[in-house]
This record gives C-alpha cells, structure tokens and sequence, in this order.
C-alpha cells in the first residue's frame, strides 16, 4: 500500500429502464481504492455489482455522480483492465494470441507482448498450451487464460467479475492462490466482485457489502487476516460467519 | 473412422442404385435415346464429346465464378453497410428481401436486350441470384460477438473498426461459408438460365441446342457436366472453408477424444 488514490468513486447512481418502469440499481455508491490494494464488492446476487464494474469500466455512464481513474473524469474506455463475467475467448485465436490481444489494441510490438504472456503462461501453469485454441482447453484453463489476458493489459486497476465462479471447488481454491501470487508479484490494484464470502476473506484487503437492489454501500470493513491466510483459520472462519449473516439480512445468496 | 466410410459409402452406394435400375429400366422397356439414354450411353456421349463439354464448361464456369464473386462481393458489403447503418438498414431491408420475390427468370430477358449475348447478362443472372444468402448470413453473423464481447473490447478502448476486424468480421466467417456455399449452388443456376435466356455458347447453350436436335444423351452429358462443375465449386469452398474457420474443426477434434 503506497497510499495514493487509484479509483474514485463518486455518488455513483444508476437505474434502468424496463418496459415502462424505472428500476434503480445503484443509490449514491462511493469508496476510493489505494494502489496496489484488493478489494471485493459482495453483495447478494442481481444487487447490481456487475454494473458497478461496467460504469468503472467505462461501459456504462451513471446518472449522476462520476468515477475517477488516477484522479482522471476522462472516459474509462481504455483506462481499466476488464475481465466480463462471461467466456469471451476469442475462440479462432490460439491461447497466445487471445493472451496478447490488448496489446494489439493499444499497437505494442507483438513479440513483446508475446514475450510478457510467456511469462505468465508459465507462472498459471499453461505453458505448452500456447498455440491450442479455447475450444480445446478444459473450463478452468480457459479461465487462466482470462485471468492471463486481463493481467497483461497494460493497465493498473483490475476489474474482476466473478473470474472463479463457474469452476469446481479444487481448481477453484488453486486458481485463488495463483491469482495471490501474480498480484504480490505485479502490484495492480484489484477490484473483485464476488458472491463467495470465503474467497473475499482469502483475497481482499478490504471488503465492500452492499445492499439489495438499488445497492448502497452498508460495510466497509479492512480484512485484519495475516497473509497467507488459511481458509480453515478461527478468525477467518468466525469472519465468514458475520459476512454470511449480513448478506442472509440482504436476502438469498448465490 | 468407421462413420467417415459410412458418410462416402453410402451416398455412393445409393447412386450406384439409382443409376443401376435407371439402365436396367431403360433396357428392359426399350425406352428411345432421344427420349431416356440409359446412362451408360450418356457416359459414352461424355467420353465422345469430352473436349466440347469442357470447352462449354469452361464459359459457363467463368459466368458462375464471377458472378459468386460479384453477387458474393455485393452481398458482403451490403450486409456490412446494413450493419453499420440503422437508416440504411430500416430502408434497405425490406426491399432487399422484397427483391426476392422477383422471378431472376423474368429479369433475364430484359438483361439480354441491355447487355446483348455476351457474357455479363449471364453473370448479372448468377450476381443477383446469389446476393441474397450472403447479405442475410454475413448479417447475422457480424451479430454474432455477444454483448460481454464486444465490453470486453471496448474496455480495452478498441474502436470500431478494430471491433470490425478482429471481432465481428472473423465471428462471422462460419456464416459466411454457410451463405456461399449456398450462393455458389444458386450461381449454377442463375448462369445457366442466363444461358439459357440468349447465348452462343455455354452448357446451358449446349443443352438447348442438342435438345432441339434430339440429342438427348448430349443434354445429358451437358447436365452431368454442369453437376461435376457444381460439386467442384462446392468441395473448393469446403477446403477453404476448414482453413479459415479452422477453430471449427479443432473442437470437433477435441470433441473425438
């Protein structure tokens, strides 16, 4: 943590139109993130956590209040690292040239970049695989391959929509200890969103709650929990716990 | 393995069939030539007349082509313009598809009088007929990229045109190939009523022409060779096919073991 604001979310409100009915998603949100920090935004499901993400992204523009990226109000496009909740594995490129593709974009040398996600095939254990294409790589290699392809975005926030979610438990718990480990390595800062109270004690720094739709921040809590932390640990355990009660208050979780 | 020979086989096995009872038919009931050869003398009537089929064949062959390339072309681009014009697409559209319902049989005489008997009145034929299924399959296709793709992109500040090419247009390539294939099939058609409209040469000519003396084994031939032309074009754009949609054929690979 070197304390200088990354992201600054401003009174951040947003509704939608259906039909002929408004419906608010998000009332007056605002939190700041440090560099280098992770946070998690849970909430319970449809509480508008992925538009969250979308209106930082940029994709998406509030109906008030503004988000600032490194103190900028410029249009996010371009500014985040953007992982959708969805497979979207180009699937005619190989797994490097999906790896590679925001180089493209922004037009770095392409041997860089190739050079860089390399690196990181390597360290998610899919070296070998680099000139397979997603349809023959298993579920969670695809994920890997994501998670790789928003870390080689030349960007320092990290906007992750539930990247685990859809896995099984054990390459579930492996993935989360991959991710630590680049993290530490790469120094970006993280927003999570998850629905999983375990893994957001496991990752964050700090944990967001909100509410039911329209979503307001109702906790703001630092994770107190030495590193590497052990999902089996008292305090964690006992924090999972409180987590978990908020969220029932809120509603079903899923 | 097994299913493979099973998908050559039996195709062929089927048409041997056909074939077979055809010849045997014929001979049986003593069908004239000139009204039903039997398909040994049409294979004759091949052989015999091989260099006047291919020299035929070859004119019919260049209306098809460039009127796949020229219909092909258009309906490509036209698609992309709908796309990329809400205006264009609410007054083009439903002209497009209305253009449809127009017999190209009806079109091709008044082609012939504005274009004489050359070769472009048959190859506007074979344009316009084989347009339609490209415009409505490159539509859909560069639809394809579902909407948390096309975020992805714009969150990486891609523009429009690196949104084009290296999204929407290769999502669109397995629809693409659908749309040609039946296209080059339509363009077969549309040259040979183009042909058959007003020409001096071309398989179409040579069917009209032998049927009018009678020559029946040689309308035959004529049709046999159109049909080899035809399955020609069509295993071409196949082998294209696998090269560019080749993602395609990897997860039927992997869906094997």
């Amino acid at each position: 943590m070197n304390g200088t604001t990354a992201l600054r979310i401003e009174n951040v409100t947003k509704s939608f139109d259906q039909r002929s009915t408004r419906i608010p998603v998000l009332n007056s949100v605002s939190f700041e993130l440090q560099a280098g920090t992770w946070t998690t935004v849970l909430g319970p499901s449809g509480c508008g956590k992925t538009t969250l993400l979308k209106i930082i992204a940029g994709l998406e523009t509030p109906d008030s209040g503004r988000v600032l990226v490194d103190g900028s109000a410029a249009s996010q496009l371009g500014a985040t690292a953007y992982l959708p909740q969805h497979d979207t594995l180009l699937p005619w490129r190989t797994a490097l040239g999906n790896a590679i593709l925001a180089s493209e974009i922004d037009g770095r040398s392409k041997d860089e970049a190739k050079r860089e996600a390399m690196a990181l095939f390597d360290h998610f254990g899919l070296s070998g695989f680099e000139s397979m294409v997603p349809s023959q790589l298993s579920g969670g290699m695809r994920q890997r391959l994501a998670l790789i392809r928003t870390f080689l975005t030349q960007r320092s926030i990290l906007l992750l929509d539930e990247p685990l979610g859809a896995l099984d438990p054990l390459t579930r718990a492996t993935l989360q200890k991959w991710l630590l480990g680049v993290w530490d390595e790469l120094k970006k800062t993280v927003l999570l969103v998850t629905h999983d109270a375990e893994e957001a004690l496991l990752l964050s720094d700090r944990i967001l709650v909100l509410t039911e739709r329209p979503a307001q921040l109702q906790l703001d809590q630092g994770v107190q929990l030495e590193r590497p932390r052990d999902r089996g640990s008292r305090a964690l355990v006992d924090q999972k716990s409180q987590l978990l009660e908020l969220l029932l208050k809120e509603g079903a979780i899923t | 393995m097994k299913d493979r020979w099973a998908r050559i086989l039996a195709p062929v096995l089927l048409l041997l069939f056909l074939v077979g009872t055809w010849e045997v038919l014929v001979r049986w009931f003593h069908v004239q030539p000139f009204i039903l050869p039997a398909p040994s003398q049409i294979l004759i009537a091949f052989g015999d007349n091989f260099a006047l089929l291919s020299w035929h064949g070859a004119i019919t062959l260049s209306e098809i082509l460039l009127g796949l390339l020229l219909g092909g072309l258009g309906g490509f681009l036209l698609a992309i313009a709908v796309f990329y014009s809400p205006l264009l697409d609410k007054a083009l559209y439903p002209l497009i598809i209305g253009s449809q319902m127009i017999p190209v049989f009806a079109i091709a005489p008044i082609l012939i009088v504005w274009m004489g008997y050359g070769l472009w009145p048959k190859v506007t034929v074979a344009a316009l007929i084989s347009f339609f299924p490209l415009v409505v399959n490159v539509s859909d296709g560069l639809r394809e990229p579902s909407e948390p793709a096309v975020d992805l992109f714009r969150s990486m500040g891609a523009t429009r045109s690196q949104i084009f090419w290296k999204l929407r247009l290769p999502a669109s390539m397995p629809t693409l190939f659908s749309g040609l294939k039946v296209s080059a099939t339509l363009a077969v058609v549309g040259a040979t009523i183009g042909e058959w409209v007003g020409s001096r040469r071309g398989l179409g000519y040579l069917m009209l022409q032998s049927n009018a003396r009678l020559r029946m084994n040689l309308v035959f031939a004529a049709i046999l060779m159109l049909s080899i032309l035809g399955l020609l074009l069509f295993g071409v754009l196949r082998i294209i096919e696998r090269r560019v949609v080749h993602w395609r054929a990897a997860k039927a690979d992997a869906g094997e073991v």
